[in-house]
């Protein structure tokens, strides 16, 4: 009786040292490898650019840096998934990357958050810095004025028309919308007389993410009379007609049967599927989409060379056609370095072999992007290497950049979900905005909103 | 057996002077009977207990998954709870997850489950082998393959319209019109197996001398049924019925991968909910606020279900 409860005791204090060692021994291994920097960017079956660019850098880096390892750590997701998962890897020292391919709305709340190293130092002393552009030096700051990122490049929205598809419906082939009814009209005929193509994609849910809220909404509101976000006073807008309307624009669009078939709009992967099939296969008849689309028919995987006689692109007109005529809106995703990157300045480094002269004109070129290193945009070789380069540009002196704040993303989210409790018919604009306007006032305050005049 | 001579001791622990060498004696065969149970009970408590008094305090601050709420998350008490307890959207899911729970668990499977347990004791032994082996198999399927495989059932060019469309049925867009029916129906269709393991293994230990005596003196099949084995397996089915609630209650993947919670929030149940306003939202602090609520929600099935079916009592 004794022996076995001393047994007992003793079994038990074993386990119990045991498990005190499992709990030391995990400790060590998580310390970042300061001789290793890891990069963590978005990889998906259309969107293979970055990876091949990265992939050259690190070679180069690597061979410059000896005794250094840069490990490249895609995530193949969809962006939104992908903000997810790069907000939870940087919430613990353990997973935090030390270069991440971060969006431009995203800098700020990151920067905020701690998750992004400023790189102003860093900057300072490297001389390439000069080339990029004051867009691109925007894009980076956080809300303190220093610069938490290096921009990749810029892009703009507009919309693609099929002109096969057009010339069947009997529509123009050098379409010129002027107003949002012009589109809608457009849209109506090709449903009328084109079956089985969807005749307009515009993106509205919550899966699809950011595009929802860019290449979406935002291409609305911002051609109304009001916007998001003051930027004098400082306060977002509530209660805004150019609001409602932008969700009115959905509600005609899906209501009518003229954007994609639910289960296609509502799929996480429907951005993928618009430019690698939907489009080459001329299901798609009108897609309000950004400047990068052509970089994929171009060369790769999903080549498509007669994207340029097939795809016509023309402006996004403002609501009723009010000046400047039409609008669009840029974006853009940057390099950051890490917080918690153990070696900040080789973190650095790398960023700046990746966007290097070479490697900006390669990743401008093959991603199809407006390029903001001025050596790059003036090059030959990049201006004759994709013939919507020239129209893309051109928007620029139209073109919105969304509301700089740490907020933004949050809000961004909400209007996502406005836009699909329109799109699915389970509220009205009205109502949509309504509760946009609630879910906002919760996330920045009463004091910082200001009710449409 | 130890925890009666455990309650003993301290009970007598009390009255110290009347007995005070024999306290110490017992005090110390307290602890040596204690140190055994200390990996447990730490291994619980960092594992269980930790996470969710964490929860719990999360859900007390209005951390955020990015900005400058995620680096200085601030203390705002209940607030979050008063925002959830008037949330449209948060009453909308928890009627989804009550529909939910209650008829694809509650009814669904463990309906089913008897059913396919019934039909496997009496069909012939090879026809018994054989719809044992399918429906385990839709259960050892993992979580998430059992999800794809769904949703390639359901989804608008999926298998079930394009065995519709070869009778000559309409098809229809499932996830998108009664994504609610898709959901439930996907969870009978994974969980009923378990149900129809327990209750066969329940089936078997009724021995069938008592159904025989009822058949001589004139019962029919259904009256030996309900008034004579259901009876007999009524602990099984309360254990069963509480394994199945708590399950369901918790069911993420499935729906996750099938509709998203959509379309808008049609198929949001309060897990689906929690992710959303956790990640999507980036509201941190709410959404741990409402997978509290879940946890509390499933205390207390836990708790009725112990009181109402009393699974000890015969």
């Amino acid at each position: 009786m004794q022996r076995t409860r001393f047994a007992g005791i003793a079994a038990a204090a074993a386990v119990t040292l045991s498990l005190a060692g499992c709990g030391s021994s995990g400790g060590s291994e998580g310390g970042d490898d300061a001789k290793t920097i890891s990069v963590v960017y978005q990889k998906t079956a259309s969107f293979t650019q970055l990876d091949d660019v990265l992939t050259k850098a690190k070679s180069e880096y690597e061979a410059a840096n000896p005794g250094m390892t840069v490990e490249l750590k895609p995530v193949e997701s969809e962006a939104d998934q992908y903000f997810t998962k790069l907000a939870l890897m940087n919430k613990s020292e353990d997973t935090a990357p030390d270069v991440i391919y971060e969006d431009s709305f995203q800098v700020r709340s990151d920067a905020a958050a701690g998750y992004l190293a400023p790189l102003d130092d860093q900057l300072s002393g490297w001389s390439d810095w000069s080339q990029f552009d004051d867009t691109a030096k925007q894009a980076g700051l956080g809300d303190d004025g220093k610069t938490y990122g290096v921009s990749l490049g810029t892009d703009t929205r507009a919309l693609y028309y099929n002109k096969t598809l057009f010339q069947q419906a009997g529509l123009p082939t050098d379409w010129q919308p002027k107003t949002w009814d012009d589109v809608l009209a457009a849209a109506r005929t090709i449903k009328a007389q084109v079956p089985d193509v969807t005749p307009l994609n515009i993106y509205g849910s919550k899966a699809s993410g950011e595009a929802t809220s860019m290449q979406g909404f935002e291409m609305l509101m911002y051609g109304t009379d009001d916007e998001l976000y003051d930027t004098s006073s400082k306060k977002w807008e509530t209660g805004t007609k150019g609001f409602s309307d932008s969700l009115g624009f959905y509600q005609s669009v899906f209501s009518e049967g003229l954007g994609p078939s639910q289960d296609l709009a509502l799929d996480s992967t429907l951005g993928s599927q618009v430019s690698t099939t939907l489009i080459p296969q001329g299901k798609i008849a009108i897609a309000i989409d950004g400047s990068w689309l052509p970089g994929q028919w171009l060369s790769g995987d999903n080549a498509w060379p007669e994207w340029q006689q097939t795809m016509g692109m023309v402006p996004m007109p403002t609501q009723t056609g009010q000046a400047p005529g039409s609008t669009s809106m840029s974006g853009g995703w940057l390099l950051s370095v890490g917080q918690h990157a153990a070696d900040k300045q080789a973190a650095f480094d790398f960023v700046s072999t990746a966007l290097s002269k070479e490697n900006a004109l390669k990743y401008g070129t093959e991603a199809s992007q407006i390029a903001v290193r001025k050596d790059v945009a003036t090059d030959p070789e990049y201006l004759s290497y994709n013939p919507s380069f020239e129209f893309f540009s051109s928007l620029v002196p139209v073109t919105h950049f969304r509301p700089a704040t740490p907020d933004y993303s949050q809000i961004s989210s909400n209007i996502q979900v406005a836009v699909e409790s329109v799109v699915t018919g389970s509220a009205t604009p009205a109502e949509a905005a309504k509760t946009y306007d609630e879910a906002l006032e919760g996330i920045v305050g009463p004091d910082n909103v200001q009710a449409a005049s | 057996m130890a925890t009666l001579e455990l309650d003993g001791s301290t009970s007598r622990g009390r009255v110290p002077d009347t007995r005070p060498r024999g306290t110490a004696k017992e005090a110390a065969r307290t602890a040596g009977r204690l140190l055994p149970l200390t990996p447990a009970i730490a291994l619980m408590g960092v594992f269980l207990a930790g996470p969710i008094g964490y929860a719990l305090y999360g859900s007390l601050t209005n951390a955020a998954l990015s900005g400058y709420r995620a680096a200085n998350p601030e203390f705002v008490g209940i607030d979050n709870y008063t925002r959830l307890l008037t949330s449209g959207d948060f009453w909308h899911a928890a009627w989804l997850t009550l529909l939910f729970v209650g008829l694809s668990a509650v009814v669904g499977q463990n309906v089913l489950g008897m059913f396919l347990a019934v039909v496997q004791n009496h069909a012939p032994k090879p026809v018994a082998n054989v719809v044992g082996a399918l429906v385990v198999g839709a259960w050892v399927m993992p979580e998430i393959v059992a999800a794809f495989a769904l949703y390639a059932f359901f989804a608008s060019d999926g298998t079930l319209n394009a065995g519709l469309e070869a009778v000559g049925l309409a098809p229809a867009s499932w996830l998108i019109d009664t994504p609610m029916l898709a959901v439930i129906l996907a969870n009978v269709w994974r969980g009923t197996a378990f149900s129809m393991l327990v209750f066969n293994a329940a089936l078997a230990e009724v021995p069938p001398e008592i159904g025989e005596a009822a058949q001589i003196d004139g019962a029919t099949a259904l009256q030996r049924f309900f008034r004579i084995t259901l009876p007999m397996v009524r602990r099984a089915i309360s254990t069963n019925m509480m394994l199945t609630t708590l399950q369901t209650l918790g069911t993420f993947t499935l729906i996750f991968v099938m509709t998203s919670g959509g379309p808008g929030n049609r198929s949001t149940t309060l897990p689906v909910l929690a992710f959303q306003e956790a990640f999507k939202l980036a509201q941190i602090g709410y959404g741990t606020a409402i997978a509290v609520v879940t946890l509390a929600v499933g205390a207390l099935f836990a708790v009725l279900y112990v009181r109402v079916l009393k699974p000890e009592v015969d």
